[in-house]
C-alpha cells in the first residue's frame, strides 16, 4: 500500500478494491499479531527445511550459515513450523516485549 | 413489422443473450428458469454461440465460477430462481463489490416453505441489498431489450457493476409472445466487446476479492453505494440510445394515464399488463385511475419516486411479496420512506398480491381501489391489505 489505510478515503480506492501493486503485502507488516515466537534450538537442528516449507507466511529464512530462523516482522506466531519440525529444535514462547 | 414473431419468452432472453455474444455461461436448472438455459447449452452445442458452457452442481459454484470468469474479462452469464437464488446468495455479495459485470436472469419465483414452484417476489427481494442493479420488466420484449442493455450497463466503465434482470416466472417465462428481435449488425453496434479495467492476468498480477481490516471497510462499502447510485445515469443514457436504435425507450420510472389522476396504482415486473388493463376499464366507468411503474429498482430511483407520487392524492402499491414481520411488501416500505421527505406526501397504501402465482384479475385489481376509497372515507387503514385473502 502506498500508504496506511487508515489515510485512504473512499475515492481513493480502487474499483472493486483491487490490489493493482503486485507484492505489496511486504509493506504490511504482520509480525505484531503474534503472541508467541518461535525459537530454535540449533544444537539439535538439521537443516531439514520442513519449517520453511510450512510456514504459511514465508516468514522462515534460511541464514548463512544454513540454520533456520524467523523473521519476526512477518512471523504471526501460528506453531506450525514448532508442529512440523521433525527433531523438536523449535519452540513457541511468550514475546517478552 | 414483418419481423414480429412469437416465441417463448424464455427463448427470446436465450438469443438476446446469444446475440450478446457471451464468452461463459455457468448455470444451474431450475424452474422456472430451465428453458433460459437449456436453450442456451443447444445453442452451445449446435455451435450456433461460440461460448463455454459451464455445467456446475450447484448455483453457489455457478456465481463462483462466474465470477472466476468474468474477473478474466469474459462476457458472462447465468439466470436463476428462488431457491437457487438463495444458494447464490454468498457470491451475489462476492460479485458486486468486486465490481465484476455479471449478468443474472432471475425467474421469480417463491421460496419455500411451503414448497411452491409459483411466481413472487420474495426471492429476489431477500437478496435487495446485495449491491448488483435490478431492473423488473413488464413483457417478453422488455425482457429480450433489458437482456442486452443489462450487459452494455454492466460493463460501461463508469459503471462495472452486475445487473440483475428480474422477470415473473411461469407468468412471463414460459408464455408464448410476439417479439422483434434486434439485427446482430445492430447489437453489435450497441453492444462492443467487453473492455475490462482490471484483469486477471499473469502479466499484470492484480489481487481481487482481498481482505479489508476494519479501517478500510467502511470506505469501500460507500464507494461501491456511490457508484450504484451513479450508475442511475448511464443506465438512463443507455435505455435512450437503445430507444432510439430500436424505437422503444426505457425509464426507471413509466408512467401510465396518470394526466387527470387523482389516485395510481404502482407496480413492478408483469403485474403492470392487468393494472393497465383494468385502468383502461375504470376510467371507460368514469373513474381517473392511472399506474406508475417502477422498472428500475436498485438503484432505486428516489428522485424520480418522488417527483411523480408528489402529483398524486392516493397511492396504491401492489407488493408481490410480504417482508415478514415488518409493516407490509418491501416496495412500498421503500417508497413509504422516499416519500417522507417528499414536499407533497400522498396516502400510501399497499396491497400484497399474487403470492405464488395465485392470479390476481382485473376486478381484484379494481377492488384495491375501492378498499382504499372505503378506508379513506373511514379515515383510516391498515399498514398492508393481503389481497384476496381469505378471512
Ligand atoms: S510460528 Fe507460524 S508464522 Fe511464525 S515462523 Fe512458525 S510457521 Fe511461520
Ligand atoms: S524443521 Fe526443524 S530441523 Fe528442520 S530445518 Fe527447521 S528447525 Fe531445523
Amino acid at each position: 500500500m502506498a500508504k496506511p489505510m487508515e489515510e485512504y478515503t473512499w475515492r481513493d480506492l480502487t474499483v472493486g478494491n483491487v490490489v493493482d501493486e503486485p507484492g505489496n503485502s511486504i509493506s504490511y507488516k504482520t509480525g505484531d499479531w503474534k503472541s508467541q515466537q518461535p525459537v530454535f534450538d540449533e544444537s539439535k537442528c538439521i537443516r531439514c527445511a520442513v519449517c520453511w516449507n510450512f510456514c504459511p507466511d514465508m516468514a522462515i529464512y534460511q541464514k548463512k550459515d544454513g540454520y533456520f530462523s524467523a523473521d519476526l516482522e512477518y512471523c504471526k506466531g501460528c506453531g506450525i513450523c514448532a508442529q512440523q519440525c521433525p527433531s523438536g529444535c523449535i519452540s513457541m514462547q511468550e514475546e517478552v516485549s | 413489422m414483418s419481423n414480429r414473431i412469437g416465441m417463448e419468452v424464455s427463448l427470446m432472453v436465450s438469443e438476446a443473450v446469444k446475440q450478446a455474444k457471451v464468452d461463459v455461461i455457468a448455470a444451474y436448472p431450475i424452474t422456472p428458469q430451465t428453458h433460459i438455459v437449456e436453450h442456451l447449452s443447444e445453442l452451445v452445442a449446435d455451435g450456433e454461440l461460440d461460448a463455454e458452457y459451464i455445467c456446475v452442481e450447484s448455483e453457489h459454484s455457478a456465481m463462483s465460477a462466474c465470477c472466476g470468469s468474468s474477473a478474466v474479462g469474459a462476457r458472462t452469464y447465468t439466470a436463476t430462481a428462488s431457491q437457487g437464488l438463495q444458494l447464490m446468495s454468498e457470491v451475489l455479495y462476492a460479485a458486486a463489490p468486486m465490481r465484476l459485470p455479471i449478468v443474472l436472469t432471475v425467474a421469480n419465483r417463491t421460496l419455500s416453505a411451503p414448497l411452491t414452484i409459483w411466481n413472487d417476489h420474495s426471492d429476489i427481494m431477500a437478496n435487495r441489498d446485495c449491491g448488483w442493479i435490478m431492473v423488473f420488466v413488464e413483457d417478453g420484449q422488455e425482457d429480450y431489450d433489458q437482456t442486452i442493455c443489462a450487459f452494455r450497463i454492466a460493463e460501461d466503465r463508469r459503471v462495472l457493476l452486475p445487473v440483475i434482470v428480474n422477470m415473473d416466472g411461469f407468468i412471463l417465462s414460459h408464455v408464448i409472445e410476439p417479439y422483434v428481435p434486434v439485427g446482430q449488425e445492430e447489437v453489435d453496434g450497441f453492444l462492443p466487446p467487453y473492455d475490462p479495467l482490471y484483469t486477471m492476468h499473469p502479466d499484470n498480477p492484480v489481487t481481487m476479492g482481498a481482505f479489508a481490516m476494519p479501517e478500510l471497510f467502511t470506505e469501500t462499502k460507500k464507494a461501491h453505494e456511490v457508484a450504484l447510485h451513479e450508475s442511475y445515469n448511464v443506465i438512463c443514457e443507455i435505455w435512450e440510445e437503445w430507444g432510439k436504435l430500436t424505437g422503444r425507450t426505457y425509464t426507471p420510472v413509466e408512467e401510465y394515464r396518470t394526466d387527470d389522476a387523482d389516485t395510481v396504482f404502482v407496480t413492478m415486473g408483469s403485474f403492470s399488463g392487468v393494472v393497465m388493463e383494468t385502468v383502461d376499464e375504470m376510467r371507460e366507468n368514469g373513474i381517473n385511475v392511472g399506474l406508475v411503474k417502477i422498472r428500475l429498482f436498485r438503484p432505486f430511483p428516489v428522485d424520480d419516486v418522488i417527483s411523480t407520487l408528489r402529483k398524486f392524492k392516493n397511492v396504491l402499491v401492489i407488493d408481490r411479496t410480504l417482508s415478514l414481520g415488518s409493516i407490509g411488501g418491501p416496495l412500498a416500505v421503500e417508497i413509504k420512506s422516499v416519500m417522507y421527505n417528499a414536499d407533497a406526501k400522498p396516502n400510501i397504501f399497499d396491497f400484497i398480491a399474487g403470492l405464488s402465482g395465485r392470479d390476481v384479475p382485473p376486478d381484484q385489481i379494481a377492488g384495491i381501489y375501492h378498499t382504499a376509497m372505503d378506508a379513506l372515507k373511514m379515515g383510516r387503514w391498515e399498514n398492508y391489505y393481503m389481497v384476496g385473502l381469505r378471512e
